[in-house]
């Protein structure tokens, strides 16, 4: 009988590595990364990569204005992360942050509007903040509902919601949309500032750092310390022990949804009543994607997502300053950004396995 | 469940990249990779000026002349390079400067692919961080921010092409620019009527066949005048002509347009012609016209005679450099600019691209030329009220006409377009055009 050809390469499941090790394979990924986009940006535009690196780090915290354009986007960015942990710790996978965004978004668009001069400012912010939080929660439970009930596939479910949603904001924007046919609504309120999340001592986006660092800690207490965590990583571990044990789990998935998509629609509310103070399409910007790529990263660690988060952000604003620095198109900088999360999502599969070379084998 | 993790992360990279880089239209590496060879010394030296001087100090603008080796010019465009609108303005802005003696590689700090978002706020305040005295932003949407911005630094001129706001935003520092191209959209609109008629003459087509498809962005003035002036252009010389609108609701996007360009031609449009910044239309035309059917083009932005030889009879154009030369002129000489600034055929800021001689039909260069000059000297109006009905009727005013807030724009029998304000104003469905509801 002849033997079986051992492969190249054998792969096996690691132990839990010492977080040592693991962070040591994680800083040489980012490394790696570095390299290989220094080699990218050399050969492709002949820059020297030092100087361009040096003006990354001068585009996201150069000035006092940039820092708070970066600590603005990596907050929402943390927000939309915070919606999806316990989603994903669930192993719901929840594809549609990106339409429960939008909804809350429109949510808080449609009070702006339709409120702006009803109800005084607090009341009104109140109002605001619980709509959108309400209408996240929705487009997250639809899904839910169905899994629960159904058992229908969430990640297609949630993911075909977001195009939903994506029509929900254009046909607001039609409706809404100022001066009639030009399919953009501009700023809402200019002048009252009406449903504008205000300053807070001084920092334009400083009630944006309160709200998402007060809801980081409550997820962490949530997550790690609240019996809805533990039911919620139970059903994540298995379904069965979790029925074994008289967990609900129909009830666990509803209501984990519910906040998911609740937070969420928080931040769709942190991104039209907090910075942009407009409803299109496109505020959600990709970032209920990229926020998956966070929440795994940080093992929905929620301290990890916060430094997470701004490193992202700090890719994505350093980027933009290339662009302009070197006269660059900004997708030469979206490639950058690419090889970078490629490598550091690609050191996960080093972290949690191990290759093993084929040994010698005597002739 | 560990591999299902490996290949959800995946999964979910992916998305994120196709979402970072989803509106990506063609090949940008190549391109990009020639302009930072050849710019990046200079442009590099203009961040760093940039950089020392900004504490705000732009107070030398309003009131005093700026030598112009020492004007700083920022620019937000909706697009890069790869896309027509925004490579005309660029192109606009670089012949400007050249004709004012400033230098557009280190003088300029280009921000593309600026969405209209609180994206297109940062990236004005950094411009106005930066010591810029002259800041533009090139697309309709950008206006509320520019407004935004210009509050705060009332010592930079701010120039918003497009825009409708400026007079009304109390803000002095603030203008619009536009540029008159229904002139140039008529003239186009002649081009095709000549060659529709030929066609008629000919025998290729019948009068009731003489229809015109048009591809336009959103239901709005700037379109809708666009798009009856090519049309009052075309029925000049072609009377029986009619026109279907079909709009994309996006100002670039290659595929829509392209779809809608060939449900056009599909529904029995003989010549096309364009409100969007994509050439795909064209290049639906000069792909009919290869497989035998007889389309007509009339491109827009730039020349498209390029991408669709056998179609494109000649684009309407907008020259920006006009406009762009004379707001920076108003701030090197410490005037102050225009607060709706719009040129037209005269000033040459508008014009039509050369005709192509292989394909246009006989006496149109003369009939062209013709209607130039009457329209220069004011002999020919665009939009004379004699020349077209609104629902069977005459229009006499615009007073009582919902969205002219009571202005008149009825002037000595013809539509006053671009006076009042420098973006289009004309928003008539005039009899012989089909478009769907706003």
């Amino acid at each position: 009988m002849r033997r079986q050809k051992e492969p190249l390469f054998q792969m096996s499941r690691r132990e839990e590595l010492p977080f040592l090790k693991a962070v040591f394979i994680r800083a040489v990924a980012v490394v790696l990364s570095l390299l290989v986009c220094a080699l990218f940006i050399f050969l492709l535009t002949g820059l020297n990569p030092a100087e361009v690196y040096a003006t990354m780090i001068d585009g996201a915290v150069g000035t006092s204005r940039r820092s708070w354009i970066l600590v603005r986007d990596a907050m929402v960015l943390l927000c939309v992360s915070l919606a999806l942990a316990p989603a994903f710790r669930m192993r719901f996978w929840n594809i549609g942050a990106e339409g429960q965004i939008l909804v809350g978004g429109v949510a808080t668009a449609a009070c702006m509007i339709i409120l702006g001069d009803a109800l005084p400012a607090p009341a009104l912010m109140l109002v605001i903040i619980v709509t959108s939080v309400l209408a996240g929660a929705i487009w997250g439970l639809i899904p839910a509902l169905f899994k629960a009930r159904w058992n229908t596939n969430e990640t297609l479910f949630t993911l075909m919601l977001n195009y939903v949603a994506i029509q929900i904001v254009s046909y607001c924007v039609v409706f809404w949309e100022n001066p009639a046919g030009s399919n953009s609504v501009g700023v809402i309120n200019p002048s009252t500032n009406a449903g504008w999340l205000p300053s807070l001592f001084g920092a334009q986006y400083g009630w944006n750092v309160v709200i998402v660092l007060v809801l980081t800690a409550v997820m962490y207490l949530y997550m790690n310390h609240s019996k809805q965590g533990y039911e919620v990583a139970v059903v994540g571990e298995s379904e069965n022990t979790a029925r074994y044990a008289g967990i609900s789990v129909s009830r666990v998935i509803i209501r984990t949804m519910a906040i998911s998509g609740g937070i969420a629609g928080l931040a769709g509310f942190i991104l039209v009543s907090g910075s942009g103070h407009t409803i299109s399409t496109t505020i959600a910007d990709g970032r209920g994607y990229t926020a998956i790529v966070v929440a795994w990263l940080a093992r929905f660690n929620p301290v990890y997502m916060i430094l997470i988060s701004f490193f992202l952000t700090f890719m994505e604003r350093g980027a933009i300053q290339i662009a302009t620095a070197y006269n660059l198109s900004e997708y030469a900088s979206d490639m950058v950004t690419g090889i970078i999360l490629f490598f550091i999502l690609g050191s996960e599969f080093f972290i949690n396995y191990q290759l093993r070379l084929r040994k010698k084998e005597a002739a | 469940m560990k591999k299902l993790l490996a290949l959800l992360l995946a999964l979910s990279m992916m998305l994120a990249l196709a979402a970072c880089g989803g509106d990506t239209s063609g090949d940008t590496t190549g391109d990009t990779g020639d302009a930072a060879a050849t710019e990046t010394e200079d442009t590099t030296s203009a961040d760093d000026g940039a950089e020392a001087e900004e504490t705000g100090d732009s107070a030398e603008t309003t009131g005093t002349a700026i030598d112009p080796s020492e004007i700083q010019i920022g620019v937000i465009y909706i697009g890069d390079e790869q896309e027509a609108y925004t490579a005309n303005h660029y192109n606009g802005l670089v012949a400007a400067c050249e004709a004012l003696g400033i230098d557009p590689d280190t003088q300029v700090i280009n921000r593309w692919t600026v969405p209209e978002s609180e994206a297109a706020a940062d990236a004005l305040y950094e411009l106005a961080d930066s010591g810029c005295d002259i800041i533009f932003a090139t697309s309709f949407g950008h206006e509320s921010y520019v407004l935004q911005v210009a509050a705060e630094y009332p010592d930079i001129q701010f120039f918003h092409a497009t825009g409708y706001q400026a007079a009304t935003s109390e803000l002095t520092n603030v203008h619009n620019y536009f540029a008159d191209i229904y002139q140039a959209r008529f003239l186009g609109g002649v081009a095709a009527g000549m060659k529709l008629q030929e066609m008629i003459d000919n025998g290729t087509i019948t009068e009731d066949q003489a229809k015109v498809g048009y591809v336009g962005a959103y239901p709005f003035a700037e379109v809708i005048s666009g798009f009856t002036s090519f049309y009052l252009g075309v029925r000049s010389v072609c009377p029986s002509a009619v026109m279907q609108v079909t709009y994309v609701n996006s100002w670039s996007d290659a595929a829509l347009e392209s779809e809608a360009a060939q449900q056009l031609i599909a529904d029995g449009c003989v010549i096309i012609s364009q409100h969007s910044d994509t050439t795909g239309p064209a290049t639906v035309c000069q792909t009919a016209q290869e497989s035998g059917s007889e389309v007509y083009f009339v491109g827009y932005n730039i020349d498209m005679t390029a991408v669709a030889p056998d179609a494109c009879l000649t684009s309407a154009k907008i020259n920006w450099n006009v406009p762009m030369q004379h707001a920076i002129e108003a701030v090197l000489n410490g005037e102050a600019a225009a607060v709706d600034a719009s040129y037209g055929l005269e000033e040459e800021a508008v014009e039509i691209t050369p005709l192509n001689t292989a394909i246009i039909a006989e006496g149109t260069q003369e009939a062209v030329d013709a209607d130039t000059a009457a329209i220069i000297d004011g002999s020919l109006q665009v939009f004379d009220t004699s020349t077209f009905t609104v629902g069977g009727e005459t229009i006499t005013s615009t007073v009582d006409i919902d969205g002219y807030n009571g202005n008149e724009y009825i002037v000595d029998g013809a539509f006053a377009e671009s006076t009042l304000a420098s973006a289009p104003a004309f928003a008539f469905i005039i009899d012989g055009v089909t478009a769907p509801e706003a």
